[in-house]
Formats: C-alpha cells, sequence, structure tokens
C-alpha cells in the first residue's frame, strides 16, 4: 500500500513498480528459505541418528541408475566434439594435437558442467517429484510420526549422496568421453588407444583434473539441496508435484552455472597467482 | 481398565493460519477405552486437532496433555516417546509408495522398537494383517492394493505399535458405502480387541452412529456441542440439526 503512493502519479506505473517489488520480494523469500533450510542440512548432517542403510541406497539410486544415461551421453559428446574439431584442426595442420585440446575441454569444463546438468534433470527432478509426492499424500507426517525424523531420514541422506556421486560420475563420464574421442579419431586417422590416452596424460596437469573435481561436489550438493527443498515444500495437489520438479531442475541449473563460474575465478586466483 | 481416567485432556486450544481462525478455546477430554468422535464439516479443522494433538501442527495457545504431558512443551525425543503410544490413521493412509506391504509394516517398529529381533518382527507383522484380514497381502506395493485395502494396511501400520490411542482422520472418506462399512467394523473390532482409546474426526453420519460411544461437535472453532448419538439427533439447536437433517 505504501509503495502504491510512492511510485508516481501514473496508474501503470504503480502496477509496474508493484509487480516488480512482488516478483523481487518472492526472489529475495525464495534465496531465504532455501538458505534456512540449507543450514539445516548442516546442523542435521552431524547429529545422530545416522542414516547409513538409506545413505548407501541412495548412492545406489542417484549413482549407480545415473550411469547409463551419464555414460552414453559423455560417449556422444566426447565423439561429436573430436569430429566437429577436426576440419579446423585440420585446416591448421595440427590435428595430432586433438587428443590433448579434448582432453582438456573435457576435464576441465565440458565434463563437468555437462554431467552436472544431465545429473541435475535426472536427479534434480526426481527427488522434487518424489519428494512433493510424500509430501503431497502425508508420507512424510507419517514419517515423523513413526518416530523418524524426515529431514534426516529423506534431505540428508539424498543431498550427502548427490554430492559423493556426482564427482564418481564425472571421473567416470571423463574418461568415457575420452573413449568416445578416440573413436572419433579414428574415423578419419589411425591412433592406437595406448598412444591417444599417452596423449591425453601428457597433456594434463593436476591443475587441470582437481579444480575440475572440486567443483563437482559443489554441483552435486547443488542438485541435491534444490531439488529436497522443492520437493519438501511442495505445494498441495499433483500440479504442485510437476511444478517442484521442474523448478528444482530450473533452479539446480541456474546453480551449476553460477558456481561454475565461481570456480574459474577461484582456480585462477589460487592457482595461477 | 479404569474408563474414567482421561488419557487426552485439551484445554483452551487456539490455532489460526493468518486471519483464519480454525480453533478458538477448544475443549475436549477422551478417556481410557472409550470411542469419542468429532464431528464437522469440512474445513472446520478437524485434521488441525489432530495433527496438534499428534505434534504435527504447533498450536497457537492452550493444552494438549497426553499421558499427563502436554505435548506443545516437549522436547523431540519425548514426542518421539508419545507417538509410539498414539497411532495416527492419515486421511490418504500414507502408506510409503517405495515400500512393500510388509516393509510399511515394519518401518515404525524399526525406528520405535530398534532391538526387536527379526522372528518377533516377522510375528508382529502376521498378527497385525490377520487382525485386518489381509494376510495375504504382506508382499504386495501399496499401489496394487484397493482404497479399502489401502485403508487397512494403514490401520495394521498404526496397530503394530499397539498404541494405547489411535487417532483416526476422516477413515472413510473416499471409500464406497459397502468399504466405509467394513473400516467402520474393523475399527470397533480394534477397539474391542487391543483395548484402544480412539479419537475419530469426520462428517461421516454412518461411522458417527455405529463407532461413536460419545459425540463433540466442532463449530466455529468451538466445541459447540457433546452427547451420544441420540442425543444429537434429537438436538432442536438449528447448527447441530443441520448436520443429521
Amino acid at each position: 500500500m505504501t509503495i502504491a503512493s510512492f511510485s508516481g502519479s501514473e496508474p501503470g506505473n504503480n502496477v509496474q513498480f508493484m509487480s516488480d517489488y512482488s516478483i523481487n520480494k518472492a526472489l529475495l523469500d525464495e534465496i531465504g528459505d532455501l538458505a534456512r533450510f540449507t543450514a539445516r542440512f548442516f546442523r542435521e548432517v552431524f547429529r545422530p541418528r545416522y542414516e547409513f542403510s538409506e545413505f548407501a541406497h541412495q548412492c545406489f539410486v542417484i549413482g549407480y541408475k545415473s550411469l547409463a544415461l551419464v555414460g552414453l551421453t559423455a560417449f556422444i559428446l566426447g565423439l561429436v566434439l573430436t569430429m566437429q574439431l577436426r576440419p579446423s584442426m585440420v585446416r591448421y595442420g595440427v590435428e595430432a594435437q586433438i587428443p590433448a585440446m579434448v582432453s582438456i575441454a573435457i576435464v576441465r569444463e565440458i565434463g563437468p558442467v555437462i554431467t552436472a546438468l544431465i545429473f541435475a534433470g535426472k536427479i534434480g527432478s526426481s527427488i522434487g517429484a518424489e519428494l512433493g509426492s510424500m509430501r503431497v499424500t502425508e508420507q512424510i507426517d507419517a514419517m515423523e510420526v513413526s518416530g523418524t525424523n524426515p529431514f534426516k531420514y529423506l534431505v540428508v541422506t539424498r543431498t550427502l549422496a548427490a554430492t559423493l556421486m556426482l564427482p564418481v560420475l564425472v571421473v567416470l563420464s571423463d574418461a568415457i568421453s575420452l573413449y568416445g574421442s578416440w573413436i572419433g579419431v579414428n574415423i578419419y586417422d589411425v591412433l592406437s588407444l595406448k598412444l591417444f590416452w599417452a596423449q591425453v596424460i601428457e597433456n594434463l596437469a593436476y591443475y587441470d583434473a582437481i579444480p575440475a573435481l572440486i567443483k563437482c561436489f559443489f554441483f552435486g550438493f547443488a542438485v541435491g539441496i534444490v531439488g529436497c527443498y522443492k520437493g519438501y515444500y511442495s505445494k498441495k495437489g499433483t500440479e504442485g508435484v510437476g511444478r517442484s520438479a521442474n523448478s528444482a531442475v530450473v533452479m539446480a541449473s541456474v546453480f551449476i552455472f553460477i558456481l561454475d563460474l565461481l570456480a574459474v575465478q577461484i582456480t585462477e586466483l589460487v592457482w595461477y597467482y | 481398565m479404569d474408563t474414567s481416567e482421561p488419557v487426552i485432556i485439551i484445554k483452551d486450544l487456539c490455532k489460526a493460519f493468518g486471519s483464519n481462525v480454525v480453533l478458538d478455546h477448544f475443549d475436549l477430554t477422551l478417556y481410557r477405552g472409550e470411542n469419542l468422535v468429532v464431528l464437522g464439516k469440512s474445513g472446520s479443522g478437524k485434521s488441525v486437532l489432530i495433527k496438534c494433538i499428534i505434534g504435527l501442527l504447533r498450536p497457537d495457545g492452550g493444552r494438549i496433555e497426553v499421558f499427563g504431558q502436554n505435548v506443545p512443551e516437549l522436547r523431540y525425543e519425548e514426542l518421539d516417546q508419545i507417538r509410539a503410544k498414539v497411532g495416527f490413521l492419515f486421511q490418504s493412509n500414507a502408506l510409503y509408495d517405495s515400500m512393500t506391504v510388509r516393509e510399511n509394516l515394519e518401518f515404525p517398529l524399526r525406528r520405535h522398537w530398534m532391538h526387536t529381533e527379526q522372528k518377533q518382527v516377522d510375528e508382529l507383522v502376521h498378527m497385525v494383517l490377520e487382525s485386518v484380514g489381509l494376510p495375504h497381502t504382506v508382499d504386495m506395493m501399496p499401489a496394487e492394493l484397493s482404497g479399502g485395502m489401502r485403508k487397512r494396511i494403514a490401520l495394521a501400520r498404526t496397530l503394530i505399535l499397539k498404541p494405547a490411542i489411535i487417532l483416526y482422520d476422516e477413515p472413510t472418506t473416499g471409500l464406497d458405502p459397502i468399504t466405509g462399512m467394513e473400516i467402520i467394523e474393523l475399527i470397533r473390532e480394534v477397539q474391542q480387541q487391543y483395548q484402544t482409546s480412539s479419537l475419530v474426526i469426520t462428517h461421516d453420519l454412518k461411522l458417527v452412529r455405529l463407532a461413536g460411544e460419545r459425540i463433540i461437535m466442532l463449530i466455529d472453532g468451538k466445541c459447540y456441542a457433546q452427547g451420544t448419538y441420540d442425543e444429537m439427533k434429537t438436538s432442536t439447536d438449528p447448527k447441530v440439526r443441520a448436520f443429521f437433517e
């Protein structure tokens, strides 16, 4: 009310101003709620009772069951990247550098980010929908009545599993991508797998692999916590469940890019200077 | 069994969601072994009432004493001990979709009685499934069961901890008349077999008539009237009569 009288004489401007204000307020509310949810995760994660068996089950569901999708996309990614790079490399007479170039691109950036985005699509949406559906059908309340802390059982286990499984998946997807790249090279040339890997290893340094691996833990955490947050506070009804799953993917994907940007800046600051 | 001993005493319970006052100084007493029905129209705050009793919602004011302990003041561990003695049958059944019937029944057991041997767990699972007449469903998934069967399994999950009190949240809602009747029979059988006290919230008059020893009418957030079914039915109060006409 105060804002409407403050913002000028034209009614259209008032409406626009209030609408912007509402959007900004909703965004800030969302960020605040997510921050509180994350703080609660860190409080609960160290307190007993520890849900080891559910955590192990979630590692299986989140990690192992994502392997086929991640592996397939990684293979295609490596193959296509090599085939797309080759004409330019041939033009400059440096096609021998394809293994080095592809390996650096995959290990540093493409592997972690693409895998994390696929992971967000599969796991973020699945966690959001599962917890949302449990909220709507009162299963989370039933869990609480059954002497279980649902936050610990559902949120802590899934977030931890996502945090730990994504780096494992990225390492595997990087390896599969490079294998795809070797096949891409062999479509036009003949290069042994041993020689291909020797070139890859020779051109990769610790500062290519370690920061990339560290940022994967943050990507995994973002996917897990956002999926759980969206599902845990899902609004009533099936529409709410769908919306939770959808917004979990969108929000997690945006976080992955923001974290990637931060990771590049921090890596440059810490590693190169 | 001392039927004059109160197991739940609610005094001046208040709960509002924003400006919407749902419970306004509501009072209720449930005695040991009693079947008490809280009758009220949809949206009158019945579900809010039992969610406050079990500690799923925090009241704005008033006391909720369950076995002499004031629920809103309890710590998480103390509340868990109370919850082990109070069963809750959810309106939507709230069976865990990803678990079999056996796992659904074992879940509260494993949580409250952590050191129970597997043999004893199996016996309890079999016993409660026998009680609800569905021993053959033990390895089925909830999605494979009909609405009435799911309600029975949810009741079996409530019974497995041998609660002293069972809270029923609209147990016949969404069921066909025949299945609804079976559930009403089951509620009565369970009370006799397990000697539980029951608090049933509903707007189903058949359930009120057949299962309610005493009835409380929840109108405008208050305990508007109480008595037996016959007393309520013959009441001249227009708000009470509105339910029975």
